[in-house]
């Protein structure tokens, strides 16, 4: 089985075959997410599981750090994907890209490695330059910061290349733009203060603009080519689409940013900015949505009326999760985050399990579902395969890691609501409300669910990984015949 | 041109500009609004304690004050108050001192990795609770469990105490671990959680800990 994914049909796209390497270490690290989930999730139930061994701290850190980087494996492995598609040029210095991607691979190895059997440190600078910078989703230690300022650069500057060699297409011209800034975002998480307040408002200039920002953006582009791709969709009306979501994405997630300034020490004015611009985000969200769904039915209703019959798109499973992407974008990011972005609202549900639960479906909805897309394609080319129909085991890895991530979201919702009317409202947020809303059955069932549901979704991802590994080798053999 | 008749809703180069404005002009109010914002937020000096200055961040001289968390009816929810002076850990440190206390306590509740825990200004996990105002916690204080079971008289000693053997000290099932916290890392901690307690938040978290005497009642309807 592992032959299989040692694909062969690159015919000299480099830029492909780069692709298809970061999207392997992407699939590996988001199983290392889902395990380590899985772990913190036992936790909240089994206090005593692997106390001082390997304490909530550490599983918590290595799953969002898990998740970022495979996610940023995978959008590096997208752009690289593409890049022949569309500038029509051969990346220029695939050598380089190619060490870039080992470099980055070891770094990213030792990093979690360090995580793991060394966990913390002394309270001193060695400690934030070697082990860890204990700064939510960003504690790599500074050398390794460092070190993927460098990696990214290089691969910035090939893409960049690349592309100023080429045709430059909207899709390109976007991409381009926005990796610069989100590889920019990274340099404002990157120093120490003694000011939490000071720490806090930087900290959220790399992740929001970054999660509500930059990568929206991103997700965007993705949805544009791989809708040219997948169905066929006119270049035009995609990139008219995508144009006007960079319009909205950005004039509502740049100054949404003031609905994480609530509270954390800075003045009142954020809290009208906050209010507004991030009530406007969805907007952006439905546009993507519709803008997905009126393609396929577009063009699914074209190839109909010329007499075709059966799906238009070339890649199953492909057009399955930019599909749910369209919608768990919507709904993750859009409706749950919603829910609780007022501050009238948010002054009693920031810091509880609401936040969990929009993480958890907006992470999944509007990130993990495209770039698993992304994957599909990748193994579809790979192979040479021109209609990648889905598998039973494709079918089962979607429908399990959907429900077993709705199910997830769904019992942090309750557990959510619960902490909001006792450990909030009722007691006022200190370490005995706290603790109190923590004991109750509302609670507690809640959390029982939602490792149950994080079982689901690992299950999923098996079948995700047989399939990824199987589907293309299969179904060349089934095409050939 | 090849779009000459075709409405300026469908005109690719319309959005592009459209877009290339809105990015820029969202960039540039929010890059105005954050010079406001870092003014703001910048931290105070141990004169502007001395002259009974509020600063939305106080000096880290802030911890030779008594702070509290109090409701003003002018803004509508609760506000930190500074008050009179009091001893931490036993004597008044001076500005420099202060200073190097605040800074070891920030480096090591990142070397510790604490908001994988617990939540800071309501960042960080949720697994522990929120140290916004912990130092203000009614448990801590006088006559409150969590001092009660270190054997300390201060609110300083019972958290520093509890800090370096956290699993002596089972105050729930889902119990703290051992940090390896030092009796030094475990003062500039607690100097860190009082200069947090001390932040202006808007009134994060709102109705924080009802009174001791609610608390001691077990004064809730949740059983």
């Amino acid at each position: 089985m592992l032959t299989s994914i040692k694909t062969n049909e690159f015919a000299g796209d480099k830029g492909k075959e780069l692709g298809m390497m970061y999207f392997r270490v992407a699939i590996i690290l988001f199983g290392a997410q889902l395990l380590m989930g899985l772990i913190a999730a036992i936790q909240f139930l089994v206090p005593g599981f692997l106390f001082e061994l390997f304490d909530f701290n550490v599983a918590r850190m290595v799953h969002i750090n898990a998740l970022v980087v495979w996610m940023l494996y995978a959008m590096i492995g997208s752009v690289y994907f593409m890049l022949s598609d569309e500038t029509g040029e051969q990346l220029v210095h695939a050598g380089i890209g190619k060490l870039a991607f080992w470099v980055l691979t070891a770094a990213v190895t030792v990093v979690v490695l360090v995580y793991i059997f060394i966990q913390v440190g002394p309270g001193t600078e060695a400690t934030i330059w070697l082990i860890n910078e204990g700064r939510e989703y960003i504690e790599a230690p500074r050398w390794a910061d460092i070190g993927i300022v460098v990696v990214v650069l290089i691969f910035y500057w090939n893409v960049f290349a690349t592309f100023m060699k080429g045709k430059k297409t909207g899709i390109m011209t976007v991409m381009v733009a926005d990796l610069l800034a989100l590889a920019g975002l990274y340099v404002a998480g990157m120093f120490f203060t003694d000011n939490i307040s000071m720490d806090q408002f930087w900290w959220w200039w790399v992740i929001h603009l970054w999660v509500e920002a930059t990568w929206e953006v991103f997700v965007g582009v993705l949805a544009a080519y791989s809708l040219i791709k997948i169905i066929g969709a006119k270049r035009e009306i995609v990139e008219m689409w995508l144009w006007i979501e960079v319009l909205m994405l950005f004039g509502s997630g740049i100054l949404g940013m003031g609905h994480h300034y609530f509270w954390i020490g800075t003045p009142e004015y954020w809290w009208e900015i906050g209010a507004l611009f991030s009530a406007l985000e969805p907007v952006p969200l439905v546009a993507m949505f519709v803008h997905v769904l009126y393609d396929w039915g577009k063009e699914q209703g074209a190839a109909k009326a010329e007499g075709h019959k059966g799906a238009v798109a070339n890649n199953g499973p492909a057009i399955a999760w930019i599909v749910t992407n369209a919608f768990g974008n919507f709904l993750g990011a859009g409706v749950w985050g919603f829910f609780h972005t007022l501050p009238q609202v948010n002054i009693y549900t920031h810091g509880t399990q609401f936040t969990a639960a929009h993480g958890h479906l907006a992470f999944f909805g509007a990130y993990a579902t495209i770039l698993i897309g992304m994957m599909y394609l990748g193994v579809q080319y790979a192979y040479g395969i021109e209609r990648l129909k889905a598998t039973f085991k494709s079918k089962m890895g979607i429908f399990l890691i959907v429900f077993g991530v709705l199910g997830m979201t769904v019992a942090l919702t309750i557990a959510g609501y619960e902490q909001v009317l006792v450990e909030r409202a009722e007691l006022g947020g200190g370490w005995n409300a706290f603790f109190q809303a923590q004991e109750l059955p509302w609670y507690v069932q809640a959390m029982m669910w939602r490792a149950i549901m994080g079982v689901v979704t690992f299950v999923g991802f098996i079948y995700l990984v047989w399939d990824l590994l199987t589907i293309g080798k299969e179904q060349k053999a089934a095409q050939a015949v | 041109m090849a779009n000459k008749n075709v409405s300026v809703w469908t005109s690719i180069p319309f959005w592009r500009r459209s877009a290339a404005w809105v990015t820029g002009f969202a960039t540039i109010l929010l890059i105005w609004l954050s010079f406001d914002t870092l003014g703001q937020i910048s931290m105070g000096t141990a004169a502007d304690l001395k002259n009974g200055v509020d600063k939305r961040v106080p000096a880290a001289s802030v911890i030779n004050y008594k702070i509290d968390y109090k409701y003003s009816k002018k803004r509508g929810h609760e506000v930190p108050v500074i008050g009179e002076k009091q001893p931490f850990f036993g004597k008044e440190w001076s500005e420099k001192e202060a200073d190097q206390l605040l800074h070891l306590g920030k480096l090591t509740s990142q070397a510790k990795n604490c908001m994988n825990c617990h939540t800071l200004l309501g960042n960080g996990a949720y697994f522990a609770p929120d140290l916004t105002k912990a130092w203000l916690d009614p448990a801590w204080q006088n006559g409150g469990p969590l001092q009660g079971m270190t054997g300390k008289k201060t609110v300083e000693e019972a958290m520093a105490e509890f800090l370096q053997h956290p699993s002596q000290y089972p105050t729930h099932a889902r119990m703290m671990p051992d940090l390896g916290i030092t009796a030094e890392e475990a003062k500039g901690l607690v100097a860190f959680l009082k200069q947090m307690s001390s932040i202006d938040t808007n009134g994060f978290p709102r109705g924080f800990s009802k009174t001791l005497k609610t608390f001691e009642a077990g004064g809730t309807y949740a059983h």
